[in-house]
């Protein structure tokens, strides 16, 4: 696919990704502002397929919506945090015990699967947009707003039952990884602006307290967040 | 083939906590000491540094600190009648690695266990009669009493430059210090650190109700401090990242901030990291180790080390896997209940509760866990048991602070777990939770045991060690007794809701609990009932020697990591002073 068709794609399936906003925004805009807005750079993916890309944009816009707190999840990185997340070591499973036999177990013995993060995560968007499919007759980025809330809902719940994967699982899973890439520290990706430092009132570094703790007691701390990239 | 090298004095095995005591401590004793290390290095001024060193992500979600699953796992299963399964990556516990190991990442609490704990068993029959204590309770007392131990139990302190409040100087009770305590012939080295103000208001609480609150012990200088080995220790900056991360300013206490520094200029230490040792060998007809076996993980080379003493210092898991695997001492065997090795497992029954303020504002990332404020008046000898259907307990802590976005938000029960609800709640309550723990104790049952499994292998081909654990019904009752007291304590201190969180029926190896695990190479008074003897050393190889909790014969409602401590420099002090003049047994069977 061309660059045009996967931008297409995007603004298609209606997910508000920061790429599809500013393609929504160069239609609008004056002419020297869409120059400005077409000169940004153009997010580029590591692993993740044009499918994945909006699947977690619509995930992430689901979860972390944008709102007077904060940005929505896609606003905020959350698609690169994951990208970034899953082509890295922890994504190809290292540091995880995967030698087999392989049994289903109990709740209670925890994750058992082959998987590497990364497949994991494939599998469970290839999943997650053939029941959405099944169930609403389009992939999860296309549906609307209040049919995402209610998919996720499913999934959570455990209502919601994949053919041949763990759709309670897989929740649970993409929840901790887009709360991890909307909590990070940004140099990971996510986090941009350190909105959800902000939106907390979490000052971030240098996280030095042993002068203040005293002065602050009782008393709400302010102070604008900084991360690792600010003290590097 | 392994290639045979030149003997040593003594090989240590794991360089945490206990192994890097054992090696400063036979080093100033004038022994040759080589310390193995499975992972690499750890050196504060570089691998701790700001700013990297405040990065939650890594830390504290991908676990950088934490052992290697894809080269050594356990497996797990609740009862004996299921297969166990390989935990693939940690959960409920975090093993570490690397130089320093689990002593990284701790929190720092800092415990001494009170001294009728350690004769556990002749206590409750003293008090309770001895019909009260259920067959399958398979707890002991340890051949070793408080009293004998308080000398190194004062040297630890001054090992890590503790802060705290003593309760109880020679006898004499110190309002404000934990009055339960045994008698300590010295008060802390430093003094106790600030308590946050949610420990602050717990405190308050708890004196209305008559109880005893007083600072956490917490092993961290609260002031620039020099201790006994000549180290320097930065003062604690309360920065909030405390668990599972290392500390920049080398305030917390590990071996690598309070015993590395020494031994890295000690001419009689030798560091061998990212080595892998598979086994101790064994001659039993001597009844001693002739060294150990193990594979440089930088070079794949497998080396034969002779050794003359050996100081068995890995993690709980480790240390009985290694007896286990080199054929030292009798495996437990759950059907008869005979055999010692892997027996008397034991993990740390915590049940936390959290409550929330509106109308204070705790800054939730400042702090250290030393901010806590504890009672003891509901561990195991502090209170009267009779009719209660249980035995054991725990002390309390209440704290705000230490929490950052990832791991430390903390909601109402019912609040979604995303949306827009979910972030204005998360918002609502951040700067306003206190949370709490109770550190209940685990009394050993005979179905809770660890072996070999018969399916999994390590990286090298040797079978993984099995964990079969459940709660058991006497600490279930225990730690819902604890959450009810300590209601009671939450209540007075006035919050708009709080909630209790009791422990599931069965143990999970998911989510995080608490790395406290014990037993499976007990101590015991004779060889019939313990894997060592009150030195710590093998009722079965009279050079080897085994340090940390695994020698615990149950877990107690303390943090294990300051008996540790001091059994450690108990057992070098045996070491020193009788077993270097005269090799062999220091206890006769």
């Amino acid at each position: 696919m061309a660059k045009i068709p996967r931008r297409g794609f995007l603004a298609g399936a209606g997910a508000a990704s920061a790429s599809a906003a500013a393609l929504a925004a160069s239609l609008t805009t004056k002419p020297a502002e869409a120059a400005a807005a077409d000169a940004a750079p153009v997010e580029t993916w590591l692993v993740l397929t044009a499918e994945e890309v909006a699947f977690f944009s619509a995930t992430s816009d689901t979860m972390i919506p944008k709102d007077e707190l904060s940005p929505s999840g896609s606003e905020c990185g959350v698609p690169t945090f994951i990208d970034r997340q899953l082509a890295s070591a922890f994504g190809a499973g290292a540091r995880m015990y995967r030698a087999g036999p392989y049994h289903q177990g109990t709740p209670e013995q925890g994750y058992q699967l082959p998987l590497t993060p990364r497949d994991f995560f494939a599998a469970g968007v290839e999943a997650t947009n053939a029941w959405s499919r099944k169930t609403y007759g389009k992939t999860f980025d296309r549906l609307a707003p209040e049919q995402r809330i209610q998919a996720l809902k499913e999934m959570e719940e455990g209502k919601a039952k994949f053919q041949d994967f763990d759709a309670k699982l897989f929740f649970q899973r993409l929840l901790a990884i887009t709360m991890e890439g909307f909590f990070s520290d940004p140099i990971y990706g996510g986090n941009r602006n350190k909105a959800s430092w902000r939106m907390l009132g979490f000052p971030g570094l240098p996280a030095t307290y042993a002068d203040k703790l005293e002065q602050y007691r009782n008393k709400r701390y302010v102070a604008e967040p900084q991360s690792i990239a600010d003290f590097s | 083939m392994a290639t045979k090298l030149k003997e040593i004095d003594v090989a240590v095995v794991g360089m945490g906590w206990a192994g890097g005591i054992m090696a400063r401590e036979l080093t100033l004793a004038g022994l040759n000491v080589v310390g193995f290390e499975r992972g690499p290095d750890r050196r504060p001024a570089e691998d701790f540094a700001m700013p990297g060193i405040r990065d939650e992500l890594k830390y504290q979600q991908r676990l950088e600190l934490m052992a290697d699953n894809s080269i050594d796992t356990i497996t797990f299963r609740n009862q004996s009648a299921q297969m166990a399964l390989p935990i693939r990556r940690w959960g409920a516990f975090l093993p570490g690695e690397g130089v320093g190991g689990t002593g990284n990442h701790w929190g720092g609490a800092h415990w001494r266990n009170h001294p009728d704990d350690f004769r556990l068993r002749s206590y409750l029959q003293q008090r309770y009669g001895a019909k009260t204590i259920p067959d399958t309770m398979t707890i002991q007392d340890w051949p070793v009493s408080y009293d004998e131990l308080e000398p190194f139990y004062d040297r630890f302190d001054k090992v890590c430059g503790v802060s705290g409040k003593a309760g109880n100087l020679k006898g004499r009770k110190i309002a404000g210090g934990n009055v339960f305590e045994g008698p300590r012939v010295n008060d802390y080295p430093n003094k106790p650190m600030p308590a946050s103000e949610g420990g602050a208001v717990f405190g308050v609480a708890a004196k209305s109700l008559g109880y005893h609150p007083f600072p956490v012990p917490f092993s961290a200088a609260s002031a620039p401090y020099k201790n006994i080995y000549g180290v320097a220790m930065g003062a604690c900056q309360e920065c909030g990242f405390c668990t599972r991360t290392a500390c920049e300013a080398s305030a917390k206490a590990s071996s690598v901030t309070t015993i590395m520094p020494a031994l890295r200029q000690e001419p009689k230490f030798e560091l061998r990291t990212r080595t892998f040792v598979s086994k101790l060998l064994y001659d039993k007809t001597a009844k001693r180790v002739t060294g150990v076996l193990y594979t440089d993980l930088k070079t794949g080379q497998e080396y034969e080390q002779p050794a003359n003493i050996v100081v068995l210092s890995a993690f709980v898991f480790s240390n009985t896997h290694m007896m286990l695997y080199s054929g030292i001492g009798e495996p437990y065997d759950h059907a008869t209940g005979k055999g010692l090795v892997g027996k008397n497992y034991c993990y740390q029954f915590e049940a936390p509760a959290a409550a929330f303020f509106p109308n204070k504002e705790l800054n939730p990332y400042m702090g250290s866990p030393g901010g806590g404020v504890v009672i003891d008046d509901f561990n195991n000898a502090s209170f009267d048991h009779t009719g209660l259907g249980f035995f054991g307990g725990g002390y309390f802590a209440a704290s705000s602070g230490g929490s950052p976005p990832m791991n430390g938000r903390s909601v109402p029960e019912g609040t979604p777990a995303w949306g827009s609800d979910w972030k204005r709640e998360t918002v609502k309550w951040y700067y306003h939770s206190v949370h709490f723990n109770t550190q209940g104790s685990v009394y050993a049952h005979r179905d809770n045991y660890m072996d070999m499994d018969p399916t999994y292998r390590d990286a090298l081909g040797r079978p993984l060690l099995r964990l079969t654990y459940n709660g058991t019904d006497n600490d279930h009752a225990m730690s819902r007794y604890m959450l009810t007291k300590l209601e009671g304590i939450i209540k007075a201190m006035g919050p708009a809701r709080y909630e209790m969180r009791p422990r599931p029926k069965n143990f999970t190896i998911v989510p995080y609990q608490s790395t406290h695990n014990a037993g499976g190479t007990i101590m015991g008074s004779d060889p019939g009932n313990g894997v060592v003897n009150r030195y710590l050393q093998s009722w079965d190889a009279h050079n080897l020697f085994i340090m940390g909790a695994s020698t615990f014969p149950q877990q107690h409602g303390y943090n294990p990591t300051g008996t540790l401590g001091a059994l450690a420099l108990w057992s070098a002090d045996k070491i020193k002073n009788t077993y270097m003049k005269n090799p062999g047994p220091l206890v006769h069977a």
